[in-house]
């Protein structure tokens, strides 16, 4: 029965907030497509034949960032925007009375949008064959499982990272800015802009330790079928959730006592 | 024995507030370092609640009317004493106590703007844990109390300001709270969806015996739901008791305007000993204390040639704001 419950809850908010998502369509479809810096980093890579200092071929190079584009797309997170507008307006207030995590509203959020941008992802993959069909190849199911878990764990830690700085906003109201700092690392160690493998060796061996790498490059690599330690990088991602996720529940629990409820 | 169902002892809260001077001098100096002050809201009040009350918090705006209802629904963490709201501490805000409680804000929205009230309903539902035809029959009957039907499926942002109160108050209650927090639920409305909605408040409680808190700057959502009102100034509570009896206190006259058949009647009475406040011609108008108004009247109408007379009750959002605008009035 509570089971029922439970499953009938998760069903609901994920309906209701792909129904709103869908009310948005057409931003969306611009926010896939604004996602394509992949596409632009492989033209520079391969326009200057970068690939070979890195023993990585075209082919393999196109699909890496195909896949960091299908990452990208499927772990985009923006709760700290989110929650900082809902918690000046004072659209939190009715969120925190009621039996629920308001971040999971948001996290349901994310995932509808998710559902919705699929079809708009599906479409430039398509294009991006088309014009590269040298690089279609097609993954096998074992991997195309893992990298799905992966990118779901990417997703995550990114939603814990963002919604620990969002928990911010409870002192400084201005939390967004402490994101747009993150934002740095994020973009340089992620492997959205470079496989991390480019990086000199003492360099990409502090990457490792930080949670970064896991964001982007390890799925992309395990989905594109580039060389990479499966069982490491599952682990990693997974230990990164273990650490964030109790650091979250601490911030919200200190957070929520600090709130004034302004605007309400 | 009515049990209590709200409990407060010795409340206080401070917010931290940050200070500004003026001008670019002020903007530098508060960049560089910024002072801070701590500002007590509320200061150490008592009262209990009865489960099925109707209690009317009434203050000037920043009296902290709004301040004790959020500390009461768990939403800020007080600064000193205790809350009990149906044996629970509401900032811990356990699962039981809040599917028990709802809070209304005026003009501060929970539905999905985007979206049709009905979704954010069956949203509502699932999240205090009602199945679908639970979900069905209490949106239905909500709906018909409330008088909504065909607005259920028109997106929240077509809809009007009254239509979109009773879509809040219907998600607002969907899980059939024990007790109502309402924060100016009636702001902005017109006169008729003011009275919709009071009337539909009177019923609801007179149907679950549910316990309401309510604050308004509209007396008349005062007078028409609560007997009992808590006077808040400057933090402090002014007045705890029954509204009868703070209009009593307040105004313990009663003017009536007499209509004598005749002047000389008029002049007559004037000189009778009633304190007259005006005389125009036939017309005079005497103040009279209200625990003599009936033994005056007969006085009045055995000794003079009376046409007519009114008793007119003194203005309530006088009487009212008075005690809201005079600093330490005693009441």
């Amino acid at each position: 029965m509570k089971s029922n419950l439970i499953k009938s809850k998760i069903f609901t908010l994920l309906k209701v907030q792909y129904s709103n998502m869908l009310e948005y369509r057409v931003e969306i479809a611009l926010w896939a497509i604004s996602g394509i810096i992949p596409f632009f980093m492989l033209n520079i890579w391969t326009n200057n034949n970068l690939n070979e200092s890195i023993n990585i071929s075209d082919v393999m190079l196109s699909r890496y960032f195909l896949c960091a584009f299908f990452v990208r797309q499927f772990s985009v997170v923006w709760v700290v925007f989110s929650f900082e507008e809902d918690s000046l307006m004072g659209k939190v207030s009715p969120y925190l009375i009621q039996p629920l995590n308001p971040f999971l509203r948001y996290f349901a959020q994310h995932l509808a949008e998710q559902i919705t941008r699929f079809p708009f992802a599906l479409i430039i993959a398509f294009f991006f064959f088309i014009f590269n069909p040298e690089s279609l190849w097609i993954p096998n199911l074992g991997i195309l499982f893992l990298s799905i878990v992966s990118t779901f764990l990417s997703f995550l830690i990114q939603f814990l990272i963002q919604s620990i700085v969002a928990c911010l906003c409870f002192w400084t109201e201005k939390a967004s800015s402490i994101e747009r700092l993150l934002f740095i690392p994020t973009l340089f160690f992620s492997g959205l802009l470079a496989p991390v493998v480019s990086f000199p060796a003492y360099v990409k061996s502090w990457i490792y330790l930080t949670p970064f790498p896991y964001l982007i490059d390890f799925p992309a690599n395990l989905l594109s079928g580039n060389e990479t330690n499966i069982s490491g990088g599952l682990s990693m991602q997974i230990l990164w959730i273990f650490l964030l996720f109790p650091l979250f529940k601490k911030i919200w629990s200190e957070g929520t006592k600090k709130y004034t409820a302004m605007g309400s | 024995m009515v049990q209590n169902i709200i409990d407060v002892k010795n409340l206080s809260k401070s917010f931290d507030i940050s200070l500004k001077e003026p001008g670019f001098k002020g903007t530098i100096k508060h960049f560089f370092r910024r002072q801070t002050k701590s500002l007590r809201v509320i200061k150490d009040i008592s009262f209990e609640i009865k489960e099925g009350e109707i209690v009317g918090f009434l203050g000037a705006n920043g009296a902290g009317k709004t301040t004790i209802l959020k500390m009461l629904c768990g939403l800020i963490y007080p600064s000193k004493g205790s809350i009990l709201v149906s044996g629970y501490l509401p900032f811990m805000r356990k699962e039981n106590f809040l599917k028990n409680i709802t809070l209304i804000m005026g003009q501060k929205q929970q539905l999905i703007w985007d979206l049709p009230p009905i979704e954010s309903f069956y949203l509502n539902a699932s999240i205090y844990d009602l199945d679908k035809f639970e979900a069905k029959r209490r949106i239905k009957k909500l709906s018909d109390m409330l008088e909504i039907d065909k607005e259920l499926f028109i997106p929240v942002r077509k809809l009007s300001l009254g239509q979109r109160m009773k879509s809040e108050l219907l998600a607002a209650l969907i899980h059939e709270p024990n007790i109502l927090f309402l924060d100016e639920p009636t702001l902005g409305l017109d006169i008729n969806a003011q009275r919709n909605l009071r009337k539909f408040l009177q019923k609801y409680n007179e149907e679950t015996n549910a316990t309401i808190c309510l604050t308004s700057h509209y007396m008349k959502d005062i007078t028409s739901l609560c007997k009992r009102v808590i006077c808040v100034h400057e933090g402090s509570i002014s007045y705890d008791g029954t509204l009868d009896l703070l209009l009593k206190k307040l105004s313990p006259f009663k003017e009536i305007l007499i209509i004598c058949r005749s002047e000389e009647d008029a002049i007559k009475l004037e000189n009778f000993g009633f304190t007259v406040k005006n005389k125009i011609k036939n017309e005079i108008t005497i103040k009279i204390e209200n625990n003599s108004i009936t033994s005056s009247l007969k006085t009045i109408l055995n000794n003079f040639d009376i046409e007519d007379f009114f008793i007119n009750e003194p203005p309530i959002d006088e009487i009212i704001g008075r005690v809201l605008s005079k600093k330490g009035y005693e009441i």
